[in-house]
């Protein structure tokens, strides 16, 4: 039975057309995934199911029965309930106290929080959630936040699940887990809708797909019947290719080497605790681990943008610990950070500015104290070009751009000042398919030039098809080194804070018992 | 032995009005409304409380009227926060200067006297509790206040109840801490800050209303003398929780009780200095304040927009 359709959905904002035609089915108790790259326009239409947006033109039925969804309260009055990307959660509010925002109509003015508390737990023994409801939620992991949020929508009687992006903040045992419960909901009648753009969460966990591609609908198939590179072209409209394209190459000699690095974060306490690896010429060094273990922290040390404690950065055997981050872009770092809005960037400034800063004082861009306009429009034009930067206009302002396009800028700039080492912090955040396979052949591109990259992502699979080493870091440390080729549940492991040696010795363990018996 | 329990008494009565604006300042602030204008409020609360206990000759008019008058600056704070998004650290200096500037010219065209200096009005008698106030030490410690004192202390677990046990608190702290979540789950954010704004309005005009007609019985020019000021400094130091709040209005109450006692103890020490007191204490306590974790709202001071 269908529990949604809609049918002919047309959304416009303005001019610009973001659905065009829509059909969409759901089935009670499938999983169905969304799936297309940014601005396909899977957003707008499940924001039109949720009532957040009106639509143009079509219809919509929840359960044969056409509906008119003016506002997110008739949603949920139809049992519609959506968990968004960004946590709706207050931090400084208990779990119970979270789920029950907004319910005075159930839970009254004064909170009996004991009664409370219990329905909160009988609902995760229904589902296996296993959430403390007392707890702070800013106590608690992200994944635990992603289960308040599901017991939320659950809480409003919701049988139409849509979760969006639901993995974005989750590690791999995380995401097995969370499947998991989404499975169990499936089998108990709930019908879920999960939007996201990983193909391989699509292959694993979902029943049917639903391709979405600028604003319209390119097909729906059952997982069973397709495969990864058939919906990767049908999102993006062509082939694509993410998977592993490293020749094998023999690396030099060190660029960047870390002995022993301390740094503190912005609170004063150890972020990075006591780390050493080097990266040598030709070879892309991986850091893995999920954010906020001092992975950032690391990066910004290596740039010069964060004091060190103690111990040593090294460029080409020179040590630059107490260096200015100008003395660094000197010695021949590029570095595509974090953010490309408010560290990669002067959104206010023409694309043909940004391309040349880190280099605005020197030869052919300035003479003296006078800058050569001519100069920098000439760079701006080639890079434009080059990098095939849309639109190809030098004088268009950086923040116009796309989020993919404005990767590219920074890109262009950095690979152009021709360094020696490049350091990639997280490069392909919030970019589309087309514009990752992009950004990833350049880091590719700079290996095979000779370049020593360090990657620091937290994106196991770009970690892993680009990678020649691994370094996993949990608090500060680092758990281990290990080859492109290690198992995702090892990774896994690993960035929840378990040593490799600790792996090794415990898997040795496993196999002399075995022996022995 | 007297001198300790008188001591402790001033301490007390300096710390009630201190206490009751930074409880109406904490539940402002936690639905992410920074109001800086409270002495300003404070001091209309004080003016209005006097001119009707005046022209009544009856303090509880008096003290309502001092609550709606703080009622008053804080909704036109709320208006410029919330409705026309002005920045709030601006809007709360209009305010101080705005509640200085007309209580000061009101109160010189309606009550200055000349020959006497000032004009007085019956005040909130103290209450003996019988029995217990007579108890040594403890008697005149605790029990020989007047009625705003411990409706004052009351206070506390009234706002700790409300921030923490009922869904009006659980929505005060949404909103103050993520507005655009509240407002997905149906809560009306704008109506929410509004009501915090009026409710902490209502208790910064009784603590000035307290100044003029409980703690003495008269109003003077810019009475409150920064208290409004100290009162932002208590929240801080109490961390936004009601019992820490009153903890710090204790702390700056004792810190004013010992420059009194100081004052008159005859000790060879410059006046000036010891005045300073209560103002020492403030930065050295936000100080130690500010080195410790805290619960303050995240989306204070930002104006909500409904995309």
């Amino acid at each position: 039975m269908n529990v949604v359709e809609m049918h002919g959905i047309y959304k416009y904002f303005g001019s610009f057309c973001a659905n065009k035609n829509i059909e969409f089915t759901l089935k009670q108790g499938e999983v169905h995934a969304l799936l297309g790259e940014n601005g396909a326009g899977k957003s707008t239409l499940m924001n039109i199911l949720y009532g957040l947006y009106g639509h143009d033109e079509g219809h919509i039925l929840i359960n044969g029965e056409e509906v008119h969804m003016s506002s997110p309260s008739v949603a949920i009055q139809h049992g519609i309930g959506m968990v968004h990307q960004h946590f709706m959660l207050i931090p400084q509010l208990t779990v119970t106290q979270n789920i029950f925002l907004g319910m005075d109509k159930e839970t009254g003015i004064v909170l009996h929080l004991k009664e409370l508390e219990k329905r909160v737990k009988e609902l995760n023994d229904r589902f296996g959630f296993n959430v403390e409801p007392q707890s702070l939620i800013w106590q608690i992991p992200v994944g635990v936040q992603q289960k308040v949020e599901i017991l939320k929508v659950l809480m409003r009687n919701a049988k139409i699940l849509i979760l969006d992006e639901p993995t974005a903040v989750l590690t791999p045992h995380e995401v097995e887990e969370l499947f998991t419960s989404i499975r169990m909901l499936a089998d108990s009648g709930y019908s879920i809708i999960l939007i996201t753009h990983k193909m391989s969460e699509v292959m694993t966990y979902t029943d049917r797909v639903t391709v979405m591609r600028l604003g319209e609908v390119i097909g729906t198939v059952d997982v069973k019947d397709t495969t990864e590179q058939e919906l990767a072209h049908m999102m993006v409209g062509r082939d694509v290719h993410l998977e592993r394209q490293l020749q094998p190459q023999e690396p030099g000699k060190p660029l960047l080497e870390l002995s022993d690095l301390h740094v503190n974060n912005d609170k004063g306490l150890p972020a990075v605790d006591g780390i050493s690896f080097s990266v040598h010429a030709g070879e892309i060094v991986g850091i893995a681990g999920v954010d906020g273990n001092g992975q950032l922290e690391l990066g910004e040390a290596i740039v010069g943008g964060r004091k060190i404690e103690s111990g040593d950065v090294r460029l080409e055997g020179g040590s630059v610990s107490k260096s200015s981050i100008r003395r660094h872009l000197d010695m021949g770092l590029a570095h595509i950070p974090d953010d490309r809005l408010t560290k990669g960037l002067v959104l206010q400034f023409p694309i043909k500015q940004n391309l040349i800063m880190g280099s605005q004082r020197k030869e052919p861009f300035a003479h003296g104290l006078m800058s050569d306009n001519k100069a920098i429009s000439k760079h701006g034009e080639k890079l434009v070009h080059d990098f095939d930067i849309r639109p190809h206009d030098p004088e268009y302002l950086a923040g116009g751009l796309s989020g993919g396009n404005q990767q590219k800028v920074i890109l262009a700039r950095e690979v152009s000042r021709d360094p020696k080492v490049m350091l990639a912090i997280q490069p392909t955040r919030g970019l589309d398919i087309g514009a990752i396979e992009f950004v990833r052949s350049k880091l590719v591109e700079e290996r095979s030039k000779g370049k020593a990259v360090l990657l620091i992502s937290t994106d196991l699979d770009e970690i892993r098809s680009l990678s020649d080493r691994i370094l996993v870091m949990h608090g500060g440390q680092v758990m281990g080194e290990v080859g492109p080729d290690v198992a995702v549940d090892d990774l896994g492991l690993m960035m929840a804070g378990k040593r490799l040696d600790d792996m090794k010795a415990e898997a040795a363990g496993t196999v002399e018992g075995g022996a022995e018996g | 032995m007297d001198q300790l329990s008188s001591f402790l008494a001033a301490t007390i009565r300096m710390a009630i009005p201190l206490l009751i604006a930074a409880l109406g300042l904490l539940v402002s602030e936690r639905s992410g409304l920074m109001n800086i204008g409270v002495e300003g409020t404070m001091l209309s609360g004080a003016f209005a409380a006097f001119s009707v206990a005046y022209y009544t000759n009856n303090y509880w008019l008096g003290m309502l009227a001092g609550m709606l008058a703080g009622c008053f600056m804080t909704l036109v704070f709320a208006v410029a926060a919330i409705k026309f998004r002005a920045p709030q650290v601006v809007i709360g200096c209009a305010i101080n200067m705005l509640g200085s500037g007309f209580t000061a010219v009101l109160f010189r065209k309606m009550f200055f006297d000349a020959q006497t200096g000032g004009t007085q009005v019956k005040s909130f008698p103290s209450l003996q509790i019988p029995g217990l106030s007579s108890v040594p030490l403890l008697g005149e410690t605790f029990f020989s206040h007047n009625i705003i004192v411990y409706i004052g202390i009351l206070m506390v677990p009234a706002i700790w109840f409300l921030m923490n046990r009922t869904s009006i608190g659980t929505r005060i702290i949404a909103v103050g801490e993520h507005p655009k979540a509240a407002d997905s789950l149906g809560i009306n954010v704008f109506v929410t800050r509004y009501a915090a704004a009026l409710f902490s309005g209502l208790l910064m005009g009784m603590a000035g209303a307290y100044l003029a007609i409980a703690q003495s019985n008269t109003f003077q020019v810019d009475m409150t003398g920064g208290k409004g000021y100290i009162a932002m400094a208590v929240v801080v130091l109490g961390k936004w929780r009601a019992l820490g709040v009153l903890a710090g209005a204790l702390i700056f109450g004792g810190a004013n009780a010992l420059q009194m006692t100081l004052q008159n103890a005859g000790l060879n020490i410059p006046n000036n200095l010891i005045l300073m007191v209560p103002y020492i204490v403030t930065v050295l306590a936000v100080l130690a304040a500010c080195k410790q974790k805290a619960i303050d709202a995240s989306a204070k001071g930002v104006p909500y927009e409904k995309a």
